[in-house]
Formats: structure tokens, C-alpha cells, sequence
């Protein structure tokens, strides 16, 4: 039974993305949403919720003694600075994004990324000031994961990776392929390379602090709170943030219930004019 | 006759104050500026509120924002398919917890707020449509802007705001998924309770005092 919505729904997708060039890609896609829709009574979209989160539970207690203490350390620095971190990072990330947008058809974005970079490893000095913001071409973000999904690839399992935490399978293999061109990654020396990895992660995970606080407040389950936010927020990514509107069948249907049980609560009442004066 | 000529006084003084309330309708995207605006002044000036004061946070969401929040759309919607389980008392329960979790949670981001710009963008709908999404981006230097958009109903002549989303994630389907386990594991009454120790559990007034 479970399967059939899904299916329905993997062909919807593969509707929206009429654009899906290859048909090997197409064929995949409806591959991973079937594995997807496997697992039987849990969420359809993850079947390995028990690895999955037994990893979450790993990843909050790395996060609560290790990453989030280095972040909050970190975030002493003064702004100026964490800005230039941030954006010497960003600048690097610049060309991989650009040829995603490139991959992707959007080729106004692409060429502005490239500009982006050029701006700013030059006049912005390696990066560290962002300049061609300034001037008008703004910063996207974008990776292989986008680009696939883009092209209709189904998202595949949820994953929660070790100390990165949510992905899915599709993401994952997006992150592999990312990190294999990545230029802080092909750093030959290893001590060079690792502390810039881990200073580009202390830079990121301080900019979540404030939020990453929000969540545990939020939410009555984390996990499938962090789930439901990883998938949408990645479907809103994907469509550079307007994803398509879909009517919600079973909001529509409570919607005409709790209509029709006012009526009935209201035509109770008609013979009481004195009732409603006193609420005027 | 004097019955019928009071209550018709009654009624046609019933209609005007309807009609005054309702004669300055403003559209969606114009509400949305005019409450965003309204509070972020306050909250420039507020230094309690900026040294993280939860509760005042709270309060001037509930005097500011809440009036503009059809928070049994929402809850409706964080609910899904299992709201047509729900009696009456109990949506009202459901409906009550819920907002009070949202209030509770989101405030929050008020006392951390640090004079970032909030950019409006222009509304794309026609006159004709009751339902729209109000797009904002929150900026702030050094990192990418948030995009926060509203979702609105048109309701008589009032829009009401029954969905915001940051940056793609809507802060009310975002629960459906773990409101439809607990309704599966306790019904309706389970997840009232969860509701409710949730809720205590982050009372700023408890919190205030450890």
C-alpha cells in the first residue's frame, strides 16, 4: 500500500522536471524512491531510521562537547574577521558553484559566479573582503546534489552522516564529488589541509549558534524535526527558493469539516438576538 | 416595535464597528511591512529585549504579531490528515498548545536580533487572489541573507498570516511528521499531552527563576 503514494509522488516529481535530459537518470530516480518507500510503518522516505539515529544521537553528543564549545571559542574573534574567514571560504567554494550553475543551464547565474571569483581573489585580496557583492553579483549556493536533483534525480534514503549530520543518498554521492574537487581538499600538505578544514567548519558551525538552540526548543522529536527541515529545506534549494506550491488535499478536506461545524455551532443559535448584543 | 427598532439599532451599530475595523483593509504585503516594522522599532529600543529578556519578547509578540495569526489554520496544517480525529474541545486544546509553543520558541529570535535590514519583496499576485506568499530576506553582512516568507489567507477583508517559512522550511508542516507519530502512538490525547510538558518545559516564567 505504501508504496503506490510514493510512486505517484516520484511521478509527479519526474513531471515537474519534464527537463530531465537523460533517461538513465530518470530510470535511477524511480530507483531510489522505490528503495526509499521500503521501510514499513516509520517515515517512507527513511528506512534506516535506526542507524540513522543512532548516528544523530553520536553527532549531538560530538556537537555538545567538541564543536559546539570550539564554535562558541571561536566566535570571540571580532567580526571583521569572522567575516574574512567566511568569505575567504566562500570565494573558493565560488567556481564550483559556477560551473553547478553552468551544469544546471542557469548560465547568467554561472557567469556571475565566475565573475564573483575573479572580483574577489583580486581586488578582494584572495577573497577576504567580498567585493563583487558590492557590486551587484550576488552570492548563490549551489552543489552536485542540487545539480542532480535539478535534473530529477530523486533524493533516494535519508542518511545522517557522522559529524555532518542529514543528507540523503542522493546528497551524499553529491558530497563525495564535491569534496573530490574541492580546493582545500587537494591541499597536498596534511597539516594545511586539516587546519583549514577544520577552521572552514568552526566558521560554519559558529554561524548556526543562536539557531541550533531554536531547534531543541522547537521541536518535540529532534530527529524528525532535523528530518522534515533537511528535506525541505534542500527542495527549496533545488528550485533556488520558490519550490512549487502543492494544495494540501488533507487540508483542504479539514478545512470544509470545521466549515460545515461552525455552520452547525451558529445555526443553533439564531433565535437568541439578546445573546449577541451582549458580545457586541 | 421598539424591540425591532433597538435590536436594528443594535445590529446597524454591530455592522459600523465592523465596517471601521474593516474600512482600512490593507493589502497582504503592506500588512506584513507594517507589523515587521512596528516590532523591529521596538525592538531597537528595547534593551531588555535585546539582552534576551524571553518574557518581554513574548509579550510584544502576543500584542504586535498574534493578532494577525490564524493559528487554527496552522494548527490544522502541523496536524494533517489525523485533525479530522480531533473533536472540537480538542482541536481547541491542540490549537492553544500549539501557539503557545510557536510564541514561546520563536521569540527567541527577536532577543537576537542586531540591526540586520529586512528587504520586501514585491507581492506577485493578482487582486483577485486570497491566497498569497509575502517574500522578505533578512541581511546581515558577512553571510548569505535568510529568505522568510509569509503565507496569507484572505479572510472577509483580513489577511491572516497561517504559514511563515525560513529559508524554504515551514515552521508549521516542519511538526507533522512528529505530531503524526505521537498522534499513531497516544491518539489525539497523547499528543495534547506531549503538548503541554513541551510547553512547561520551556515556560520562560519556570526558566527565569533557575
Amino acid at each position: 500500500m505504501r508504496v503506490i503514494p510514493c510512486v505517484e509522488q516520484e511521478m509527479k516529481n519526474r513531471k515537474a522536471a519534464s527537463r530531465a535530459l537523460l533517461q538513465s537518470v530518470a530510470t535511477l530516480a524511480l530507483g531510489l524512491g522505490l528503495t526509499a518507500c521500503a521501510g514499513p510503518g516509520g517515515h517512507p522516505k527513511d528506512p534506516l531510521e535506526p542507524l540513522n539515529r543512532a548516528t544523530f544521537r553520536f553527532n549531538e553528543v560530538a556537537d555538545k562537547y567538541v564543536m559546539r564549545p570550539a564554535a562558541q571559542v571561536y566566535d570571540f574573534a571580532p567580526l571583521p574577521v569572522k567575516t574574512g574567514v567566511g568569505n575567504f571560504f566562500g570565494n573558493i567554494g565560488d567556481l564550483w558553484i559556477g560551473a553547478n550553475n553552468l551544469l544546471q543551464g542557469k548560465f547568467v547565474d554561472g557567469a556571475s559566479d565566475g565573475g564573483r571569483f575573479l572580483v574577489n581573489s583580486t581586488v578582494g585580496l584572495l577573497g577576504v573582503f567580498d567585493i563583487a557583492t558590492e557590486l551587484g553579483l550576488e552570492k548563490h549556493e549551489e552543489d552536485l546534489g542540487q545539480t542532480l536533483g535539478f535534473w530529477g534525480v530523486g533524493d533516494g534514503p535519508y542518511i545522517v552522516l557522522p559529524f555532518l549530520g542529514s543528507s540523503n543518498l542522493r546528497d551524499s554521492v553529491g558530497l563525495y564529488i564535491d569534496l573530490s574537487v574541492d580546493p582545500v581538499w587537494q591541499v597536498n600538505e596534511v597539516a594545511t589541509r586539516n587546519s583549514l578544514s577544520g577552521l572552514r567548519f568552526v566558521n560554519r558551525r559558529a554561524a548556526l549558534l543562536g539557531a541550533d538552540t531554536t531547534a531543541d526548543q522547537a521541536a518535540l522529536d529532534k530527529y524528525g524535526y532535523m528530518r522534515s527541515f533537511y528535506m525541505q529545506y534542500r527542495l527549496n534549494q533545488i528550485y533556488d527558493g520558490q519550490p512549487p506550491r502543492v494544495k494540501d488535499p488533507d487540508d483542504e478536506e479539514a478545512r470544509v469539516d470545521d466549515a460545515g461545524a461552525t455552520l452547525a455551532a451558529t445555526a443553533e443559535v439564531p433565535a437568541a438576538p439578546d445573546k449577541k448584543e451582549n458580545q457586541e | 416595535m421598539k424591540k425591532v427598532a433597538s435590536l436594528l439599532a443594535a445590529l446597524a451599530l454591530g455592522i459600523g464597528i465592523q465596517f471601521n475595523a474593516f474600512a482600512d483593509a490593507i493589502a497582504p504585503d503592506a500588512l506584513v511591512k507594517s507589523v515587521t516594522d512596528d516590532v523591529i522599532t521596538i525592538v531597537r529600543q528595547d534593551k531588555a529585549i535585546q539582552s534576551g529578556d524571553t518574557r518581554k519578547a513574548v509579550e510584544l509578540v502576543e500584542t504586535k504579531v498574534l493578532p494577525y495569526f490564524d493559528f487554527a489554520h496552522m494548527t490544522r496544517l502541523a496536524v494533517g490528515k489525523d485533525w479530522k480525529q480531533a473533536n472540537a474541545d480538542q482541536k481547541a486544546v491542540l490549537t492553544n498548545e500549539f501557539k503557545t509553543l510557536l510564541v514561546r520558541t520563536y521569540s527567541n529570535a527577536l532577543t537576537q536580533y542586531r540591526n540586520q535590514q529586512i528587504d520586501f519583496k514585491p507581492l506577485k499576485a493578482k487582486p483577485e487572489e486570497t491566497d498569497v506568499i509575502v517574500r522578505t530576506e533578512v541581511r546581515q553582512p558577512g553571510a548569505k541573507a535568510v529568505q522568510i516568507d509569509y503565507n496569507l489567507e484572505k479572510q472577509g477583508d483580513n489577511w491572516k498570516v497561517y504559514d511563515v517559512m525560513v529559508a524554504g522550511v515551514s515552521l508549521v508542516t516542519n511538526y507533522r511528521d512528529s505530531f503524526g507519530q505521537e498522534v499513531r502512538s497516544g491518539g489525539i490525547d497523547g499528543l495534547i499531552k506531549s503538548l503541554k510538558d513541551k510547553n512547561k518545559q520551556i515556560d520562560p516564567a519556570v526558566s527565569a527563576k533557575k
